[in-house]
């Protein structure tokens, strides 16, 4: 039989209950939000569940959400059951001023260089992570790039009188 | 293997050398630096510096419309970057939901399993290289430039290539196109196979390459291994093949595989991989050419809010000046949603993760980086290995610096 997204969501709904919110589908991968301490618990199950097999971490990353009060950040796990070739999000959201989330990499290796770099651009503090230092900006930045509050320079700024470039 | 007695860090009578190899170490082609600890010729320890090349790709491309994204794919992995185009004009596609005709399709897996051919020849020739035959290089090389040729007839540029558009292609594929990819069939398949026979069974080149930096597949798995090298253990996952994006599941192809995950399984499974996309691009060419009538010259779908429209019909025609004029200038919006799409790059899969908020830019846009990934099992596979070892194994593993840093 088929892993449908509904079997996924039926299984994680009894394992975890109320603790899971937010099950969505956009263009077929199932999406849903889990509380944050247990993110390394939806993770192991599903590894470890016979049936659902999620055992290759395709992706991780954060994303930045200020308006989004007391949950700004929110780090974004891409699962893929390899078997069965079904693919699967899921997201935990964190405080900006206290960003601790349990890190990924006893689970995966591949975590390790993937939570330096989410890290790196957005301060997430991954709780257990054995070297979670700077990967990708250089060891002296004291600011987390990627945030939203660090705007590029927008293009139709009419503010400037710069000479050489008029704008 | 000997038991090696380390000294506590910081003892004057350390007994180990540490080495820094690169970050401009001529056999690492790229900025990598890897500081090693040596015993004599043995490495005991590696660390890997990543970062040298950081161009902040993922921050620019919130700022910018998503045709304007286009060249920063480029620059990802060098080697192959239409298909780093393509992938990103999928993704960009699987957001608007557009639906291509199929000649775009074939056309683009034309133009990707040229740049995967351009991808792995200079990989495994230079691994060839790196263990000291420099002709097999040459040979290979030339076609290359082929397809490099083929490349510049259709969008102009060879390197960083900015081939497409969301939607299809900017501009019909000429007959000078299809001369020289018939050039290119006809005549590269002998030479790759001159560049087996050079270096497959060559005693001193397999000495060289097996057991050396082996992976087991589920060790691989781990670690988030995609692409050649991941086959090269065992693992038959192709995102042609599981998740085919523009038209692949109407192609008959296999999917090679290795059984040790070392040096020379990468090898091996490379060049069986470019005689698949030979055979990939013949089906798809033949394809190209049984379209008749008004489907024989369809190059782009009818998107006219995201495909810039021809030149000719932006001075004569209104409606073409006014979508001109919003996409050059960014003004269009694009729909909420968030999309995770990928495709089967040179060395793995390549991913791209796309948030929008409706805005004219990504909220969010990540790239998976298959070079990224699977670099950091690098220290695991020199481990207790010779530092001539430690050099072939970075060059079999196809390690591309912009693809590494983004």
């Amino acid at each position: 039989m088929a892993l449908t997204n509904e079997i996924i969501q039926q299984k994680l709904t009894e394992k975890f209950g109320e603790q899971i919110s937010s099950w969505d589908q956009p263009y077929g991968m199932l999406t849903f939000i889990a509380e944050k301490n247990i993110n390394i618990k939806v993770l192991q199950f599903l590894y470890d569940d016979e049936e659902l097999k999620f055992r290759f971490l395709t992706d991780l990353q954060a994303v930045h959400y200020p308006d989004n009060k007391g949950f700004e950040l929110a780090v974004v796990y891409h699962l893929h059951n390899l078997v069965d070739n079904v693919r699967i999000r899921f997201k935990v959201f964190t405080d900006i001023e206290k960003p601790e989330v349990f890190t990924a990499t006893g689970l995966y290796e591949a975590a390790n260089f993937m939570e330096r770099e989410t890290y790196d651009f957005y301060g997430v503090n991954f709780v257990g992570h054995p070297n979670l230092i700077r990967i990708l900006n250089v060891d002296e930045m004291d600011y987390f790039p990627m945030r939203k509050e660090f705007p590029l320079e927008d293009q139709t700024r009419i503010d400037k009188d710069d000479e050489m470039f008029g704008r | 293997m000997s038991e090696h007695i380390l000294l506590p860090e910081g003892s004057l009578e350390k007994q180990t050398t540490t080495l820094n190899l690169g970050p401009t170490h001529p056999a690492t082609h790229g900025v990598f630096q890897n500081i090693l600890e040596m015993d004599g010729e043995r490495i005991l320890k590696a660390t890997s510096t990543v970062g040298y090349i950081h161009r902040a790709f993922e921050k620019i491309a919130e700022r910018r419309p998503l045709y304007q994204i286009t060249p920063l794919t480029d620059r990802l992995n060098y080697c192959s970057s239409p298909i780093n185009n393509m992938g990103w004009h999928i993704t960009c596609e699987k957001l608007l939901g557009l639906q291509l005709p199929k000649r775009v399709d074939y056309l683009r897996v034309i133009i990707m399993e040229l740049a995967r051919i351009s991808d792995h020849l200079i990989c495994s020739s230079i691994m060839g290289v790196d263990t000291g035959a420099f002709t097999g290089f040459l040979y290979v090389m030339q076609y290359r430039e082929l397809i490099y040729e083929i490349y510049e007839e259709v969008c102009g540029s060879r390197l960083t290539t900015n081939i497409g558009r969301i939607g299809g292609f900017e501009r019909n594929f000429t007959a000078k196109a299809f001369e020289k990819l018939e050039k290119f069939l006809a005549e590269y398949p002998k030479t790759l196979k001159e560049f087996e026979n050079l270096l497959t069974r060559n005693r001193i080149f397999i000495e060289r390459t097996t057991g050396v930096g082996p992976i087991s597949a589920e060790r691989a798995l781990n670690y988030g291994f995609t692409g050649p090298n991941l086959r090269a253990s065992g693992v038959d996952y192709d995102v042609r093949v599981h998740t085919p994006y523009s038209s692949y599941e109407d192609f008959n192809f296999t999917v090679p595989v290795g059984t040790t995950g070392d040096c020379y399984d990468r090898f091996l499974v490379r060049n069986q991989e470019m005689w698949q996309s030979i055979e990939i691009i013949k089906q798809a060419y033949q394809k190209v050419q049984e379209f008749r009538g008004a489907e024989a010259d369809v190059y782009h779908a009818d998107a006219p809010s995201y495909y810039l429209p021809e030149k000719k019909d932006v001075y004569t025609k209104m409606e073409a000046l006014i979508y001109h004029f919003k996409i050059v200038m960014g003004e269009t919006e694009m729909p909420v949603g968030e999309v995770y799409s990928s495709v089967e790059g040179g060395n793995g899969e390549l991913g791209f993760y796309l948030i929008s908020d409706g805005g004219r830019t990504p909220y969010r846009l990540h790239f998976r980086r298959p070079c990224f990934i699977y670099y950091q099992a690098y220290p695991e596979l020199i481990k207790d290995s010779m530092l001539s070892d430690a050099i072939i194994t970075m060059s079999s593993l196809n390690l591309i610096a912009g693809e590494l840093d983004a």
